[in-house]
């Protein structure tokens, strides 16, 4: 299954294709995957697990495919080739026998909600507040309560430490604020699965660390997280497993510490060199 | 800095918190003969052009305006024009956005019918399209509600069920659908890619994601044309003789001119009352943009954050550097 250079990206999750408890089964299996756009190849053969409360770091040179793979695993993107699950279920598709079917939007909707994702310009939701963005999903999509999502977005916006920021809309915050909105929002769904796609890099110097900060508490509290992300000291510190990938391939995954301080391939080294 | 060895008499040395000290320049402002000059020309030919209208051309007949200005016939037939106008909009913006939404919409079939649709509304003249509609009688004789392969059914001549007024706002309000199907599709399309993304993400449909994500932000690009719509609608409304419907301002007029014979006052009175309606929109429409232009708010700051707590801490170089002048 692991046909690329990489062997299983996760550490301990020695698990094997057969899926016996789910509690065994890692929360992302990525088998093989393809993913094309037209004629250009994005990612070929794609092989990694993440396992669950793991935090998984997504390093590699613009173009890589990195921010496509994550947007695959919520299904932002078509895959085009290999298998991809979460929590054991296989996203974007329906396989009976060995036929693939497409799934129905709200079908694919259904397995969004449980997969978070933050993205590197925020896409906070300009016309509504701080506070109408993070309850507008759990009313639309899990119609909860409008007074049950008021009281957990507000725990969460303390949780993220912006409770007096409840009725400012977007625009009026800080780079570093709207990312830790949209981080409240993304939890707000209850996701099982965060995906940060280079949460820092649209951010000014001195607001990266208070968004770290958050996602640093996150991790410390079991969510399973996948990181792309340009911030190696974050990575060296808090991830379970680094990936560098480069040119839509896996080139080196394992112990971030290990993968930074001693590099095995020649891409890996050349490009820490120019991060580091 | 603090050497300064010039004789300013307020410059004081140090840079000062309060500037209080620094001149106010009182320059002389600059002179623009040139615009006076046209300006007058342009009043004495303006005032020429009035003096001999009011008096030298008694074919504008300035009596008969003012007599017929606020009669009760031209009256009335301001109100049908203002009717038609509003319900023709209404009619459009309806069946505008539906249409805009169905050609943005992931369903093929809807996006083709929409195509179709404003493929034909648009490119066919108004004029001729309220022709046909009032060839609707003519072309279907009889309207049928009944129930398939039965003999029960209720049925009305055309002519009955649908009145010359509800055609004018039928063939208005489908012509102009067209255009505010285009408006309203470059408003949506005018929306970060960025939100639909994060809805999306959220597990919202693309349904919800339109209602509550992509049209309330997409709102701001397509209420100013919508106002320059209402106005050209106004105007489109005199085509509706084409109907024929003949109470509307412009029909109105004209057909009491056909009485007096006198069809130049009469015009003079439709195009004041024209202007009067166009000038009432016009405001509307300067509050309506002024009020959407004013939510700051809307303005997506993306990669480029106000920071006002950050910004506010400026550094204090206040130009120095450049004060050594004098000596």
């Amino acid at each position: 299954m692991s046909d690329t250079a990489s062997s299983s990206a996760s550490a301990e999750s020695t698990a094997s294709a057969a899926p016996a408890a789910r509690a065994a089964e890692p929360m992302v299996r990525a088998e093989g995957v393809m993913k094309s756009f037209g004629s250009n190849t994005v990612l070929k053969s794609i092989s990694l697990e993440v396992g669950r409360g793991e935090v998984m770091c997504i390093i590699g040179p613009s173009g890589s495919g990195k921010s496509t793979f994550l947007r695959c695993i919520n299904h932002l993107e078509k895959v085009n080739g290999g298998r991809l699950f979460v929590d054991g279920e296989l996203i974007g598709y329906r396989q009976r026998g060995d036929k693939i079917y497409e799934l129905h939007p709200k079908e694919a909707a259904l397995q969004r909600r449980d997969i978070g994702m933050v993205f590197q310009r925020f896409n906070l939701f300009p016309h509504l507040t701080v506070l109408e963005n993070i309850i507008e999903a759990p009313q639309r999509v899990k119609r909860q309560g409008r007074d049950a999502a008021v009281k957990r977005a507000t725990e969460l916006l303390a949780r993220v430490g912006l409770a007096d920021k409840a009725k400012a809309y977007p625009a009026s915050l800080s780079g570093g604020q709207q990312q830790r909105v949209a981080i409240a929002r993304a939890l707000a769904m209850e996701p099982k699965l965060l995906l940060f796609d280079e949460p820092t890099s649209a951010l000014d110097p001195e607001l990266v660390g208070e968004v770290l900060d958050v996602m640093k508490s996150l991790a410390a509290s079991g969510m399973t997280m996948i990181v792309v992300t340009h911030e190696m000291g974050f990575a060296r510190e808090v991830a379970d497993s680094l990936v560098f990938m480069d040119g839509g391939v896996v080139v080196e995954a394992g112990d971030p510490r290990q993968v930074i301080t001693d590099p095995q391939h020649e891409r890996t080294k050349a490009f820490l060199s120019k991060v580091l | 800095m603090s050497d300064t060895t010039s004789t300013g008499s307020a410059r004081s040395g140090a840079p000062s918190p309060s500037g209080a000290s620094s001149d106010v320049i009182k320059a002389i402002p600059l002179r623009h003969p040139g615009r006076w000059i046209i300006a007058v020309v342009l009043v004495v030919i303006l005032a020429l052009f009035v003096y001999d209208a009011a008096v030298n051309r008694p074919t504008y007949d300035w009596p008969s305006v003012a007599k017929y200005l606020f009669d009760r016939r031209v009256s009335q037939a301001v109100l049908v024009t203002l009717e038609l106008t509003v319900l023709s909009m209404i009619g459009a913006i309806l069946i505008g956005g539906l249409v805009a939404v169905m050609r943005l919409s992931p369903n093929p079939v809807l996006r083709a019918l929409a195509w179709v649709f404003v493929w034909i509304f648009r490119g066919t003249p108004v004029y001729v399209q309220l022709v046909f509609w009032g060839l609707l009688a003519t072309i279907y004789k009889t309207v049928t509600i009944g129930i398939p392969f039965t003999t029960a059914a209720v049925s009305w001549t055309t002519q009955e069920a649908i009145s010359v007024f509800w055609l004018a706002v039928i063939g208005l309000a489908l012509n102009e659908a067209a255009y505010m199907s285009e408006i309203a599709r470059a408003g949506i399309l005018s929306v970060d890619k960025g939100q639909d993304e994060a809805a999306v993400a959220l597990g919202m449909t693309w349904g919800q994601t339109m209602r509550r994500i992509i049209l309330p932000q997409a709102m701001r690009v397509i209420i100013p044309p919508t106002g320059n719509e209402v106005i050209s609608m106004l105007k489109t409304t005199s085509l509706v003789t084409a109907v024929p419907l003949s109470t509307d301002l412009y029909t109105r007029t004209r057909d009491i001119s056909a009485e007096t014979f006198n069809p130049i006052p009469l015009l003079i009175v439709a195009s004041i009352w024209y202007l009067v309606i166009t000038s009432v929109l016009m405001v509307g429409q300067y509050f309506l943009e002024k009020r959407f232009a004013r939510s700051t708010r809307f303005i997506d700051v993306g990669g480029n954050p106000v920071a006002p707590t950050a910004a506010a801490a400026e550094p204090a170089t206040t130009g120095e550097s450049n004060e050594r002048g004098g000596a």
